[in-house]
């Protein structure tokens, strides 16, 4: 009997949705780490029961949590529950939540500066995991991405991290915050190419490493920003909100710019617009249907200075075409009075047939679709402001 | 023996319910009970000063006999009260919220 469980962070806690393979009746757990910015959760590939949070807080800082048995029970990697939190020596045991950029000469990069919000350099300053994107053959190795944008990885499940510093090094002086931060969001983990990893940087674009994160060069031809950048078609400072691709389709990336649906048939290296008949061509999430590589997923919102959905109604967006010709999905979904965001991570689709899709709203629902995005029913209504949701199909 | 009121998210860190005590040689200063405090509860560390630097995080404050500390050195000697136990050594989320 097949499964679903859904990864929910909230502006205030962690829950944890449960289904059965039919997705009508859910189970909901939480709140986990109450009080807490939960930015994202997300379970192992290979291990479905490992699951790795980022619970972070201005007050207190970056906490990396990891769960072993599907959401019931965290520990923090370096204090595994019950065991004495010191060695022997009574020095403590590994920082899960250290992450430091690597300026060391043997493998690191100097911390240099980028863009401020008023064009001015500012050194490198760590302040949160947006992302974390566990390794698709190895349940020890998970991805951070981090403000301020920057690359880790741990290969002991979450205890220690160490920057892939080499990311910095293409232009990073030129990068620059958007609204949300200086933000590594997105991590795609190309499963037919080891070495590949795309990661995507507001405001600085998409990136592209070919020998498994020791160099990188920027992916961002064809993108246009005439009202963010005074170059518009510059190679790097692009605010881009969220990319995707199809497992089956390594080499065809999908992305929600700030201004702009984009498509690249070559891994990154050419865009070419694909918003056609969208209401707005703004927007953060978007996403690839399981089993159909040409069908995508967006949730347009009105512009860069009014975060919601246009005309008081929440619509999702379907494209079978690729992009350009759009259709609008709104069977379950509010029509009317309606006036929040779906942030870049809070979209995702489950890998049953019918393909199954959910979004998480900053007004605290969850609306899941069982048939692909025909129609919607809410899971929960009023949790806190959602800022991700990823699924887990379990077998 | 040092008496430490930490913030509810910290406690809940820490795995802890109320007040925390701690041995601290003299000079009981900022850093040494900070120091001690880490050693002990290592899941703290980052979440009161930075890492790296072991500055304190700006929306953290450090109060004790009714004084902000939060500004002191931290080789700064904490008042006697707190010393000898009589008086507790409070970590605290910044005021938030209107």
């Amino acid at each position: 009997m097949s499964g679903i469980r859904l990864l929910v962070g909230t502006r205030k806690g962690a829950f944890v949705l449960t289904s059965d393979g039919k997705r009508k009746q859910w189970d909901v757990s939480g709140p986990h780490f109450a009080g807490w910015e939960m930015y994202h959760l997300k379970g192992s590939p290979v291990e479905p029961n490992r699951i790795y949070a980022s619970q972070t807080s201005s007050w207190f800082g970056q906490i990396i949590q990891r769960s072993d048995d599907g959401g019931k029970t965290w520990c923090q990697p370096g204090t595994p529950p019950g065991e004495p939190t010191t060695t022997p020596d009574g020095s403590p045991k590994g920082e899960s939540n250290k992450f430091v950029y690597d300026t060391s000469p043997e493998t690191g990069k100097p911390l240099t500066t980028h863009q401020h919000y008023d064009g001015t350099q500012r050194p490198w300053e760590f302040k949160r995991v947006w992302h974390l994107e566990p390794s698709l053959t190895d349940p020890d190795t998970v991805y951070a991405g981090v403000e301020d944008a920057a690359l880790f990885r741990s290969t002991d499940a979450g205890q220690t991290w160490q920057e892939l510093a080499g990311l910095r090094d293409v232009k990073g002086n030129l990068w620059q915050p958007g609204a949300g931060g200086m933000c590594l969001h997105t991590i795609m983990l190309d499963r037919n190419n080891p070495q590949r990893i795309y990661v995507a940087i507001s405001a600085a674009g998409v990136f592209r490493t070919d020998d498994a994160g020791k160099t990188w060069r920027a992916v961002n031809r064809g993108l246009k920003s005439q009202y963010e950048l005074p170059d518009p078609d510059a190679e790097v400072g692009h605010c881009v909100h969220r990319i995707a691709m199809h497992p089956s389709r390594p080499n065809v990336l999908f992305m929600q710019k700030h201004w702009d649906v984009m498509r690249s048939d070559d891994g990154g290296g050419s865009w070419h617009e694909v918003s056609g008949n969208l209401p707005t061509d703004f927007g953060f999430p978007i996403d690839v249907h399981a089993h159909e590589p040409e069908t995508i997923y967006v949730v347009p919102i009105k512009s860069d200075s009014e975060h919601f959905v246009p005309d008081g109604k929440l619509r999702v967006y379907r494209s079978r075409t690729g992009g350009n010709e759009w259709e609008a999905l709104t069977n379950g979904l509010p029509q009317r009075d309606c006036y929040v965001n779906v942030l870049r991570d809070a979209m995702t689709v489950d890998s049953l047939d019918p393909c199954g899709l959910y979004v998480g709203t900053t007004g605290g629902q969850v609306y899941a679709s069982a048939n692909a995005g025909d129609s919607w029913e809410p899971i929960v209504r009023d949790l806190p402001a959602v800022l991700s949701v990823e699924v887990q199909t379990l077998t | 023996m040092i008496r430490v009121v930490l913030p509810a998210h910290l406690r809940t860190l820490a795995r802890v319910g109320g007040e925390v005590t701690l041995h601290v040689e003299d000079p009981v200063t900022l850093r040494s009970v900070l120091e001690a405090l880490e050693t002990r509860y290592p899941m703290l560390r980052g979440t009161i000063r930075d890492h790296v630097t072991q500055k304190r995080r700006p929306f953290v404050r450090f109060f004790a006999c009714e004084q902000d500390l939060s500004h002191e050195s931290p080789d700064t000697p904490l008042p006697d009260a707190v010393a000898t136990g009589a008086e507790p050594f409070l970590i605290v989320g910044a005021m938030a919220g209107g």
